[in-house]
């Protein structure tokens, strides 16, 4: 391992979805201030280029994760969930495994079979 | 005890055959009903017939009978009940077993209803809408005071303005018209006698084309809640299929996976039943399950006089009047 790698490589699969979260959780933490890219970036652990942070938050306010206002030059973000909606999806994947509970909550759909949805698309003309 | 006792112990094997063809053929909203109380109805007479013979085999026991005093006559109740001593110990162990079984289901079922009670409170937000970030598609209503409904922004993404209209008076509905507690009992009657399971699976369904319709009559456009429903499933699938994400279990996880392999889905048949007319008049299926209910509880109250008139009789003859 040496030390000076002046640009970590871009993240990918599993290490993008950490950033996300790291992020996220920035965010979360500042909340209700808004940050720049900047702020995030000092923020984070780890030596993380300007650019893949920039590009991050971009992908999560585009997935309607994160809000953002023009500040200067750059852009703040914010967060649209506040801390206790995650505490709410992390509860609920708990609680997800019990059987009983499936018949209680009522979803807007089931789970399809292949066929299910070969069907569906013929029957609303969807196109696939 | 005549056969009267025996009947509601076979009507719930025609009311399974008829459980689909009701779902599928009635108006949601009256077949909600109809399977729901009918499959209570069943439930309800076929357990009080084995209560009814297993109580015609006790007072057949000496020792029973000597323990209470000779407050009735053993003799006359062998003399007078054709039901043999095996048949009534077999039904008696059946009631235990049934009593027991839904004894499990109704406190599993309220636990976890109120731990739903208790999670629609704790979300955040005082709106009865709260939207996750979560990329997987999902919606669903939570029940409670007041009740909750829960849309994944993933969902949110799939559909248009519209469809989100549809999306939320679709669970609106579920809660305001508590088909949870429709459900609850289908199950509950199920759990007592799992001949009965088909009919609970057909409640599953037509409390969501209940919903279904609701959300038609309230956006004017039952082919656009056929579209949004559709591709709300697609979106859900698409977003589910990720490594490591699972889509929580369907409704009616609870009995198991009813549906056979080659049929269409529920997804599916509620898209057909929205592209087609609404359905008015009663089918018969609905006639014959409704005769069904009613004459388990019929021969229930015959099952239930004849045994009270047993009961006078060998208590009579235990004390020497009027016996024969």
């Amino acid at each position: 391992m040496s030390m000076g790698v002046p640009e970590p490589a871009p993240p990918e699969g599993r290490a993008k979805g950490e950033l996300e979260a790291a992020i996220l959780a920035a965010l979360h933490q500042a909340a209700p201030t808004a940050l720049t890219p900047g702020e995030v970036q000092r923020r984070l652990a780890g030596p993380l280029a300007y650019t893949t942070v920039v590009t991050t938050l971009s992908r999560l306010q585009g997935k309607g994760l994160l809000s953002r206002e023009k500040r200067g030059r750059a852009y703040a973000y914010t967060p649209v969930a506040d801390e206790s909606g995650l505490a709410a999806r992390q509860m609920r994947k708990v609680l997800d495994g019990r059987s009983d509970r499936a018949a209680v909550l009522t979803h807007f759909v089931d789970e399809l079979s292949d066929d299910d949805e070969e069907l569906l698309r013929r029957l609303l003309d969807l196109g696939s | 005890m005549h056969v009267a006792v025996y009947l509601p112990l076979l009507f719930p094997l025609p009311a399974a055959l008829l459980a689909r063809p009701v779902g599928e053929r009635l108006p949601p909203r009256p077949a909600t009903w109809l399977l729901t109380v009918g499959a209570l109805v069943l439930a309800a007479a076929g357990t009080a017939a084995l209560g009814m013979l297993a109580v015609t085999g006790l007072i057949r026991i000496p020792l029973l009978a000597r323990l209470s005093h000779h407050h009735w006559s053993v003799l006359a109740a062998q003399h007078h009940d054709p039901a043999s001593l095996s048949t009534a110990l077999l039904a008696g162990t059946l009631a235990a077993a049934v009593t027991l079984l839904a004894g499990r289901m109704l406190w599993l079922r309220a636990r976890t209803l109120a731990e739903a009670a208790s999670e629609a409170a704790c979300l955040p937000g005082n709106d009865q809408l709260v939207v996750l970030d979560d990329p997987a598609a999902e919606a669903y209503a939570i029940p409670g005071r007041p009740g909750r409904i829960v849309i994944s922004t993933g969902m949110l993404d799939a559909l248009d303005p519209i469809e989100h209209q549809v999306l939320l008076a679709h669970e609106r509905a579920h809660l305001s018209q508590r088909h949870h507690l429709f459900v609850a009992c289908a199950q509950l009657a199920a759990a007592a006698n799992p001949l009965l399971r088909p009919l609970a699976h057909a409640v599953g369904y037509t409390v969501e084309r209940w919903a279904d319709e609701t959300a038609g009559a309230a956006v004017g456009d039952r082919a656009r809640v056929a579209r949004a429903i559709g591709k709300a499933a697609i979106a859900s699938r698409r977003t589910a299929d990720q490594p490591g994400r699972r889509l929580p279990a369907a409704v009616l996880g609870f009995l198991g996976r009813l549906r056979p392999a080659p049929l269409p889905g529920p997804v599916p048949r509620r898209v057909t039943a929205l592209l087609a007319p609404v359905p008015r008049r009663p089918a018969w299926p609905a006639l014959v399950l409704g005769a069904l209910a009613l004459a388990a509880a019929a021969c229930a109250l015959e099952a239930g006089l004849d045994l009270d008139a047993l009961l006078d009789l060998v208590k009579r003859a235990a004390t020497g009047h009027g016996a024969h």
